[in-house]
């Protein structure tokens, strides 16, 4: 399975036989058939907002697609993405080889429609709503839901009611004349006390065997806490850190030189996060705490009591607390031993 | 007097329960989260039972009820609504659709919604005839 760069995901549902691919979910073809190209994504957040930039990738074929993706909040402004965000920053983590290079070349009630903006041959709709409205408009626009559906719509709107609904225009993107593999990035700016990230919705519509495997970068201002922690072992539940360090001068100024990139920061943190589990167990968001107060939140994270699996454990692991304690009392590091102890409690979280 | 009457009562409440109900039958079914609630049902045969199939979910289900080979001819079928049939019904998003049927002889059947990946994800249920 190919592999797919993601934040902000996508619940990817389809009208007809074209192929286009959407931004950070699988497509369900009509013959029940899944589908996922490699997207890239970022979510940034500077000063209380998050930019959500991702690209949705005309992948040939005609009809109309659509998608839904759970949204923190309600966007200021939906509008075409840069030209080069995305690439520059998969530049800057997988640097190609030279050789590469060479060779290279409602229920009852409605949901809210709040915006709606045509941008390319995508339509995109920022919806308002439960879960059961937001899957009647669904419905009621063409888009066929898998059957877990109803259950993940309400995951999130129980904790955020804001969703996006991009349908693709396969023929449109045609007739503009995108050839395929032609992306049109998409640039959402979202107020938001704390950005998160779901994850979840990337299951939507797989088996419980399937893998799913994304890539999600961040660009906080200060190194973020994250929750589930993609650098334990223990808890990671299918994260793993592969990028963390203080984004460089260069790739800051050239992603502020894209276009809408005003907003990058002098300095800032880059995480990336690279996803590898059973879509059984991708049952729960990223939380990101990125004011420094170190707490991820459960609610943004979706753990229980906001979902169905409770948080991973926090606590240092067993032998981490024996390899201490087999050190401290050699040394008669009484005070070793208490900061272990101390340490125990692992990442403090929010509710 | 009191005990005589108290073991009146018993024998009579007894004997009701000895005596074959077939009156009809109201059974009420929901959908939530693409499952059946409940899912495991028994009836007896020759009684009228009317399915109440209440559908909360925001996507569409189907409720087809029938034997192996029933179910075998749906999961390649090509239907897009049923209702024609009172063993086939489909029930629209937040709808709730009533059907009645009599079983004839005891046995096992299923119930399940044969919606692309709807089987696959749990929605399936026992009806036991006794």
């Amino acid at each position: 399975m190919r592999r797919l760069t993601a934040p902000l995901a996508a619940l990817v549902v389809t009208l007809a036989l074209a192929a286009p691919t959407l931004a950070c979910g699988g497509l369900i073809g009509p013959n029940g058939a899944v589908n996922l190209l490699r997207t890239t994504t970022l979510a940034g957040y500077h000063d209380g907002v998050e930019h959500y930039i991702t690209a949705f990738q005309f992948a040939g074929g005609g009809g109309k697609f659509g998608s839904i993706t759970p949204l923190p909040g309600i966007p200021t402004s939906v509008v075409r993405g840069g030209d080069w965000t995305l690439q520059r920053l998969v530049r800057e983590t997988n640097p190609p080889s030279p050789l590469a290079f060479e060779a290279a070349g409602a229920a009852d009630s409605r949901a809210i429609v709040l915006q709606q903006v045509r941008i390319d041959a995508l339509d995109i709709t920022i919806l308002k709503g439960g879960g059961a409205e937001i899957g009647v408009w669904a419905k009621d626009h063409g888009f066929s839901l898998p059957p877990d559906a109803p259950e993940v719509l309400d995951f999130y709107a129980n904790r955020s009611p804001i969703f996006m609904a991009a349908s693709f225009d396969a023929d449109a993107a045609a007739g503009r004349g995108q050839a395929v593999g032609d992306g049109t990035p998409v640039h959402l700016t979202i107020p938001t006390k704390n950005p998160w990230v779901p994850l979840r919705i990337l299951a939507l519509g797989k088996t419980a065997i399937e893998t799913i495997q994304a890539d999600v970068y961040l660009l906080t201002d200060d190194r973020p806490a994250l929750l589930p922690d993609p650098g334990s072992k223990l808890s990671a539940g299918g994260l793993k850190l592969t990028h963390s360090d203080a984004a460089s001068a260069q790739l800051l100024t050239d992603l502020r030189t894209d276009k809408g990139m005003e907003w990058v920061p002098q300095s800032a943190w880059l995480t990336k996060i690279e996803i590898d589990a059973a879509a059984s167990t991708l049952r729960f968001d990223l939380a990101i705490d990125a004011s420094g107060a170190g707490k991820p939140s459960l609610r943004d994270a979706g753990f229980a009591p906001f979902g169905p699996l409770p948080a991973p454990p926090s606590w240092t692991p067993l032998w981490v607390m024996l390899l201490a304690v087999s050190f401290a009392i050699p040394l008669g590091g009484a005070r070793l031993l208490a900061s272990a102890a101390r340490n125990g409690g692992g990442t403090p979280l929010a509710g | 007097m009191r005990s005589a009457a108290l073991a009146l009562l018993l024998l009579a409440g007894l004997a009701a329960g000895c005596t074959s109900d077939l009156s009809p039958r109201r059974v009420e079914i929901h959908i939530h989260y693409s499952h059946f609630d409940p899912s495991q049902l028994s009836v007896q045969r020759g009684v009228a039972v009317t399915f109440v199939l209440i559908n909360e979910d925001p996507i569409d289900h189907e409720w087809l009820i029938g034997d192996a080979a029933f179910h075998e001819r749906h999961r390649t079928g090509t239907e897009a609504n049923h209702g024609a049939r009172p063993n086939e019904i489909s029930i629209a998003a937040l709808q709730t659709v009533e059907t009645t049927l009599t079983f004839g002889s005891p046995g096992t059947l299923h119930y399940i919604c044969h919606m692309p990946g709807h089987e696959a994800y749990g929605m399936v249920g026992t009806l036991t005839i006794t």
